[in-house]
């Protein structure tokens, strides 16, 4: 007993640091940008001193695009976490798996032949969006799911079928991107390299019922996650009904990376990196890992938004490019040093 | 079907097992000499269809009597002929140095789209857009060729050092890895320089471009590449034996697989130099042809050129049909092909070769 309550104290404590990186990064993010604002002078504007411009670039522009990258890292961490259990398999990521490109290419789709242009983006499509995005990471992921079933579902073969659905939405979606007008192609490749491009509260709205649901949802599935990572015979005798509790976890990863892709494009890697290192902060039992992943997976989006939005300022590196270039070489570590 | 079955005798087996290699040398030959003739016939269709039609006859014509007065005559010698041979050439050279890289690694997912050979050679295209703007065709053409090479063995290198081996998986991993790096780092160049629309025309473009210079740089590949393929061919058979089995009979390996990189190297670097991207070419010829020739790299790597210059050729006269006047990127094309047979291999329990 007294092991477990250490145990919950020193997640809770490392939990906290990272909130508290977390708070700090958000606070030095506000700082910096092409306008820049003063710590001193944030704290004014927070507290409803600042000036007018002040107000305006904090409050609509950066305040906004900080919660999304909030968000979206928190979900993605998390939708890596469950997807990593699920396929017990610690190279899984909804990226590499091709749900990001499903969610990615229905997108696209809704953007360029419902809307016309991403210019006239109304508050109804803005909040349709995620849904859209849902659809195209469901049927990307059933898919996989289908074409990796053969008399149940294999990590390896999971992941060779997630690569090869990868290729196949790739292949569409330079089809419909070369038929774009200059701009909008652009505009699509910059958010399909991973982009937090909506930057307003509207958008944070269309993220924030997704996010707020599915991680406790995730949490109360917790238990499930950590019976299944004793294999698939272990869970069935301790009563655990293996493959549906793996069709829900599966729903829940995809609804989290579906909305999450729909506001920040295809941040890939993310959802990899995230759940590893929450791992070696505070083990594998998902009640902690999956807080955890999340913290974490926040953290690193902002940091890497922060280095986006300044490091060749005033053009602006895609949050996703950052990520990747941060990610891959774990990735690639990670890789050679499994079996 | 008449089977011929070469029996090598392994020495380092100790029960003496008799290593049976399955040849259909009659099939090989009808698949020869069918291939060839369709092959001709496609490049024909190919130089006639178009934006303007254009008659065989005519075609017949502007290859043997050109009257540079006649416009579709100019038609056919500058822009569709360059155009076809290239198809022809690139789509022989994927098949080959997919066959080759399969049997060298025993992989049967291994293959040129899956290498990180594109990315790297539009790794070095997005620098060159970006930094070196005046290059010339031939100069793009050199960089992308680099490029091809430098992807291809971040990857093999990956696969090899890492534990455990090169497995199909972790090949088809270190690819993805490899290629999102490479990928990620061209896209930044290419948003703050403003170049991504003409990196992505180049690479989606097929052999939509192609023209004399590049067909003329491809050619002195195509052949030091393809007779070396050829002249290796024994070697390539008894090294997809397995590394053992081939040391066993005597066969030097690192030099072989050395060779083998070479010529790899040497045929995808040309073909994205001057096609893009195009996918699974390399991947699903040499699985076809080893069905049907058998496993004798002799009769397979000049069947697999064959089929995959026909493949490639067909693919670019559909990616003119598909939306006319418009032209489909044909690397989509082949995708739409590959990808099924792509999961097939994947589902497949039999990762050997």
């Amino acid at each position: 007993m007294e092991w477990i309550q250490n145990k919950l104290r020193k997640s809770f404590f490392i939990m906290s640091i990272i909130a508290l990186f977390i708070i700090i990064s958000l606070f030095m993010s506000l700082n910096m940008g092409v306008i820049r604002i003063a710590p001193m002078d944030v704290l004014k504007t927070i507290a409803g001193y600042g000036t007018e411009k002040q107000e305006l670039v904090l409050f609509d522009f950066r305040l906004p695009r900080l919660i999304i990258a909030l968000l979206i890292g928190a979900g993605l961490g998390v939708a890596g976490a469950i997807l990593q259990g699920v396929a017990q398999n610690e190279l899984a990521d909804p990226g590499i798996l091709g749900i990001n490109a499903g969610a990615g290419f229905a997108v696209v789709l809704f953007i360029f032949f419902f809307q016309g242009s991403t210019a006239s983006l109304g508050m109804l499509s803005i909040f349709v969006m995620p849904f859209f995005a849902f659809i195209g990471a469901f049927v990307a992921a059933f898919f996989i799911y289908i074409l990796a079933w053969k008399k149940g579902v294999t990590p390896t073969r999971l992941i060779l079928v997630g690569i090869g659905i990868n290729a196949a939405f790739a292949a569409a979606l330079i089809i419909f991107q070369l038929k774009m007008n200059p701009n909008d192609f652009m505009q699509a490749a910059i958010w399909l390299s991973g982009s937090i491009w909506g930057t307003n509260w509207k958008f944070v709205l269309a993220t924030l019922p997704w996010v707020i649901l599915l991680i406790p949802l995730t949490l109360y599935k917790a238990r499930y996650l950590n019976v299944l990572n004793l294999g698939d015979s272990l869970a069935t005798g301790l009563g655990a009904d293996v493959e549906r509790e793996r069709r829900i976890l599966l729903l829940i990863a995809v609804g989290l990376s579906g909305s999450c892709v729909a506001v920040g494009g295809g941040i890939a890697f993310l959802g990899l990196v995230a759940p590893h290192i929450a791992r070696m902060l505070v083990g594998p039992k998902h009640q902690f890992l999956i807080p955890a992943s999340a913290l974490v997976g926040a953290f690193i989006l902002i940091i890497a938004d922060m280095i986006g939005r300044n490091l060749l300022a005033p053009s602006e590196i895609p949050v996703g490019i950052v990520v990747s270039v941060l990610g891959a070489p774990y990735f690639i570590y990670l890789l050679m040093r499994t079996n | 079907m008449i089977t011929r079955e070469l029996n090598i005798r392994s020495s380092s087996t100790q029960n003496d097992e008799d290593i049976k290699v399955t040849t259909r040398p009659f099939v090989a030959s009808f698949i020869l000499i069918g291939g060839v003739f369709l092959l001709l016939l496609g490049i024909g269709a190919s130089i006639s269809v178009g934006a303007v039609d254009i008659h065989l006859k005519t075609v017949w014509e502007a290859v043997f009597h050109f009257n540079p007065e006649l416009t579709n005559h100019q038609i056919i010698q500058e822009l569709r002929m360059p155009r076809a041979i290239a198809a022809a050439l690139i789509g022989a050279f994927l098949a080959v140095s997919g066959a080759i890289m399969q049997g060298m690694t025993r992989n049967p997912l291994a293959s040129p789209s899956i290498m990180g050979v594109t990315e790297g050679s539009a790794f070095m295209i997005a620098i060159a857009f970006a930094f070196f703007p005046g290059t010339t065709y031939l100069g793009l053409l050199i960089w992308s060729f680099v490029g091809a090479g430098i992807g291809a063995s971040l990857v093999y290198t990956i696969g090899s050092f890492s534990k455990g081996g090169l497995s199909p998986v972790k090949l088809a991993l270190a690819g993805t890895a490899v290629s999102a790096l490479l990928s990620a780092i061209s896209s930044a160049i290419a948003i703050h320089y403003h170049v991504a629309q003409d990196i992505s025309f180049w690479y989606a473009g097929g052999v939509a471009g192609a023209k004399w210079v590049s067909v003329q740089l491809i050619i002195p590949v195509a052949v030091i590449g393809l007779l070396l393929a050829f002249i290796m061919a024994r070697s390539f058979t008894v090294l997809s034996l397995g590394e053992e089995v081939a040391k066993g009979l005597g066969q030097r390996t690192i030099i072989v697989k050395a060779v083998g990189t070479i010529i790899v190297l040497l045929l995808t670097g040309a073909a994205v130099s001057v096609a893009g991207s195009v996918g699974f070419i390399g991947l699903v010829i040499p699985h076809i042809t080893r069905f049907l020739v058998g496993l004798d790299y002799r009769l397979i790597i000049p069947c697999s050129a064959i089929l995959g210059g026909l493949l490639l050729v067909l693919a670019d006269i559909g990616a003119r049909m598909v939306n006319p006047p418009f032209e489909t990127p044909v690397g989509a094309i082949t995708a739409m092909i590959g990808v099924p047979f792509f999961l097939y291999l994947a589902r497949s329990e039999r990762r050997g070769l």
